[in-house]
């Protein structure tokens, strides 16, 4: 990699993640987060959708509503990494902290609230106040100001989000909510939030694998957020499969003309016990991986078309372990994400 | 968590191999088996997998109607269901030579919700309710409310399947939950929040004499209306007096359906991709079906990577190494393509291995319950040919 490099997304505090199911969104989100914490950099990765897949993605027992140092960031030449904390959200325990920051409730009005299955309630239904609570402890995270000394500062946060299809609605707390609630205190925080949502220092990475609907959802999410006028980030193309093929075998391996003979011959060359099973099973092998190359550059132009940065990332044999979010995070900074 | 005892298994019953086959064809076959619902988290071909299990179906001779949830649009296209209106419709170019028969919907849980309303409710009731910006949020994004549909939906057709005997299948895909488990529980979640404690207490001062308010319910709607304005409390007021006297309906039709999938004509598939969350996910829901006595059919593993026997990764990395080294020399372009083949063949030998492993951890928690592996396709599924593909495959 070049050492002086700049990353693309300089003055960002807010990188927002989201993707489609089965996309490796929070794996991205967490090695991002794990990227940007270079030196001396503080990073929070937080998630919002209660399902701690930051704890199982570490190798960590459950996080709480609190932040907890998880990771250290990967080292640089002689440099250490820095530090990459985690916070799991969840709207209940925000509501609880908001009202105890804002209207100095203590704990026996929560508790009331909380006997009479009010934050239930109005965490779960009322119009997207839960999206405004989650949001709003994100927002707390990123602008944690001089007020509260004791707090820790980050660099940066990374947002674990929603998926694709809902991340609009998610972020744009205002349009839903403010039309509900056009007085209340919780009108104006929603402002402030939403100011933080879209300003420069707010990015939103979607993160995509090189498949039909993916790329659809993707597409739609990009147009939804432009729309809504928050800030697209890049698009992280995931788990694309391995380049050990050139334009010219993997036509012929489609074809089926695949130079048998010769590969027979090297196998045998380097010592490889040639069955004709084997050997078909190769070239078979070598087919079904062209076939999907084929598609995957298909949807590779789809994405080339919606002209926002990219990043590749190839799926690793061996799955996601810790080891492979520290890969996955060189990589990010080789391709200047991070 | 099941409560129930069960056989202790040992170590030695769970080896890979163990876990019992699971004949796809002997389920749809079985003319007792009256709906399947294919659940897992998302990205895992839950969608593909029911409209597959539905086309076979159809074609060995059952009259099946297949509801969906979020199909890929070409998918959609091609089972003539892109259009989102609720109503099952006939899929073109289904084999009827036995007797079979394929009807498609795509839901449309708002639609689903207003018609509820509007068939349980008065006009003018139906109409303030609708126009409630509680009911908006409720009916369009509350978490549960797509499950909640599903579910309200599966119990529409069912009983017009036993009216009109137009079907005598119902297959149904389950929403791409944030939890696998969401779609058992939303109902429950749903009317639970619409009968409790505190609508009751909002419903109060609408209903009842000032009195009635104690000095915590004051705190309480006090603290609400700081907070979020009186006007969203009026609104909600008026949407919870509107939604009333629906409750009762509502509960009962959620018990229903509840009751329906505990029954032995329902049969569930769990659907997994062998990875460690889809797996995951996938023992939790075995977990949770058992526990609420629910009649689990078995495992669907898609998108396994095809094992190729007779050269390790490990052989084939190091073969490829030994072809490789002379870079630059003229002839050797063959011999290029002859690593490239075998480093393919490690990633690949690589990926079973990782995928065996994770199947195996799955099967030693639960060995009983049968499985079928369906490897990847190395193209998209987006038409009936392909479901036809998907279908033979899940047969074994």
């Amino acid at each position: 990699m070049s050492e002086d490099r700049k990353p693309d997304w300089p003055g960002v505090a807010l990188h927002v993640v989201t993707g489609k199911g089965g996309t490796g969104k929070t794996t991205v989100a967490a090695a991002l987060a794990l990227a940007l914490a270079s030196k001396g950099k503080k990073v929070l990765l937080c998630e919002v959708e209660g399902r701690q897949g930051i704890a199982q993605l570490f190798d960590v027992p459950p996080l709480p509503y609190e932040e907890r140092r998880i990771a250290q960031g990967p080292a640089q030449g002689d440099e250490d990494g820095g530090d990459v904390y985690a916070l799991a959200i969840d709207a209940e325990s925000a509501m609880v902290e908001y009202l105890q920051l804002y209207y100095r409730l203590g704990g026996r009005t929560s508790r009331a609230l909380d006997r009479f299955g009010v934050i239930d309630f109005a965490t779960t239904i009322a119009p997207g106040l839960r999206d405004v609570l989650l949001t709003g402890k994100v927002y707390e995270a990123v602008e944690r100001n001089s007020r509260n000394k004791k707090a820790r500062r980050y660099d940066a946060v990374v947002l674990d989000a929603p998926p694709t299809g809902r991340i609009a609605q998610f972020l744009n707390v205002n349009g839903e909510f403010g039309d509900l609630a056009r007085v209340g205190t919780v009108r104006g925080q929603t402002e402030r939030v939403m100011g933080l949502l879209k300003s420069r220092r707010t990015a939103v990475h979607l993160v995509t694998v090189l498949e039909d609907m993916p790329v659809q959802e993707t597409a739609d999410g990009i147009a939804e957020l432009r729309a809504s006028g928050l800030r697209v980030g890049g698009v992280v193309v995931n788990l694309t499969r391995p380049k050990a093929l050139d334009d010219e075998a993997r036509d012929a391996a489609i074809a089926g003309l695949l130079p048998r003979a010769q590969i027979e011959e090297d196998l045998a060359k380097v010592g490889v016990d040639v069955t004709p099973e084997l050997l078909e099973g190769l070239l078979e092998e070598a087919r079904s991986h062209a076939e999907r190359r084929r598609l995957e550059d298909e949807q590779r132009e789809r994405i080339a078309a919606l002209e926002v940065p990219t990043y590749e990332l190839t799926r690793l044999p061996d799955g996601i372990d810790l080891g492979g979010l520290y890969e996955l995070a060189a990589d990010l900074r080789d391709l200047g994400m991070a | 968590m099941s409560t129930r005892t069960k056989p202790r298994v040992g170590p030695l019953a769970s080896r890979l191999g163990t876990s019992p086959h699971l004949d796809v064809d002997a389920l749809l076959d079985d003319p007792s088996t009256h709906v399947v619902v294919c659940c897992g988290s998302g990205g895992v071909g839950k969608t593909t997998t029911s409209a597959a299990l539905a086309l076979r179906a159809a074609e060995r001779g059952r009259k099946v109607v297949v509801l969906t949830i979020d199909p890929a649009r070409r998918l959609a296209q091609s089972m003539g269901i892109e259009r989102l209106d609720n109503v099952p419709r006939p899929v073109p170019g289904v084999v009827g030579s036995a007797g079979g028969s394929l009807d498609a919907m795509m839901l449309d849980m708002k639609r689903t919700f207003d018609e509820v309303v509007e068939a349980q409710a008065s006009p003018e009731k139906a109409q303030a309710i609708l126009s409630n910006p509680f009911y908006v949020t409720l009916s369009s994004s509350f978490a549960g409310t797509q499950e909640y549909m599903a579910m309200e939906k599966l119990g529409q057709l069912r009983q017009d399947a036993r009216k009109s005997g137009r079907w005598d299948l119902i297959v149904v895909d389950t929403p791409p939950a944030r939890s696998a488990l969401d779609f058992l529980d939303a109902p429950e979640r749903l009317s639970g929040f619409l009968d409790g404690r505190f609508i009751r207490l909002v419903l109060a001062p609408a209903k009842g004499p000032a009195r009635l308010m104690t000095a915590g319910v004051g705190v309480v709607t006090n603290t609400m209306a700081k907070v979020v304005g009186a006007q969203v409390l009026k609104d909600l007021q008026m949407f919870v007096a509107a939604f009333d006297t629906l409750f009762g309906g509502f509960r009962n039709r959620a018990q229903q359906t509840y009751e329906l999938l505990q029954t032995k004509e329902t049969a569930f598939l769990v659907v997994a991709a062998p990875e460690a969350d889809a797996l995951r996910e996938a023992a939790y829901f075995v977990e949770r079906l058992d526990a609420d006595r629910m009649p689990l059919a078995g495992l669907v593993v898609n998108r396994a990577t095809p094992a190729l026997d007779g050269l390790s990764a490990e052989q084939a990395v190091a073969a490829a190494e030994r072809l490789e080294p002379a870079s630059g020399d003229g002839d050797q372009d063959g011999s290029r393509t002859t690593a490239g083949l075998l480093r393919l063949h490690a990633d690949r030998a690589r990926r079973v291995d990782r995928e065996q492993r994770m199947q195996q951890r799955f099967q030693a928690a639960h060995p009983r319950v049968p499985t079928v592996v369906v490897p990847a396709l190395s193209t998209d599924v987006h038409d009936l040919d392909g479901l036809r593909e998907v279908g033979r495959l899940l047969a074994g």
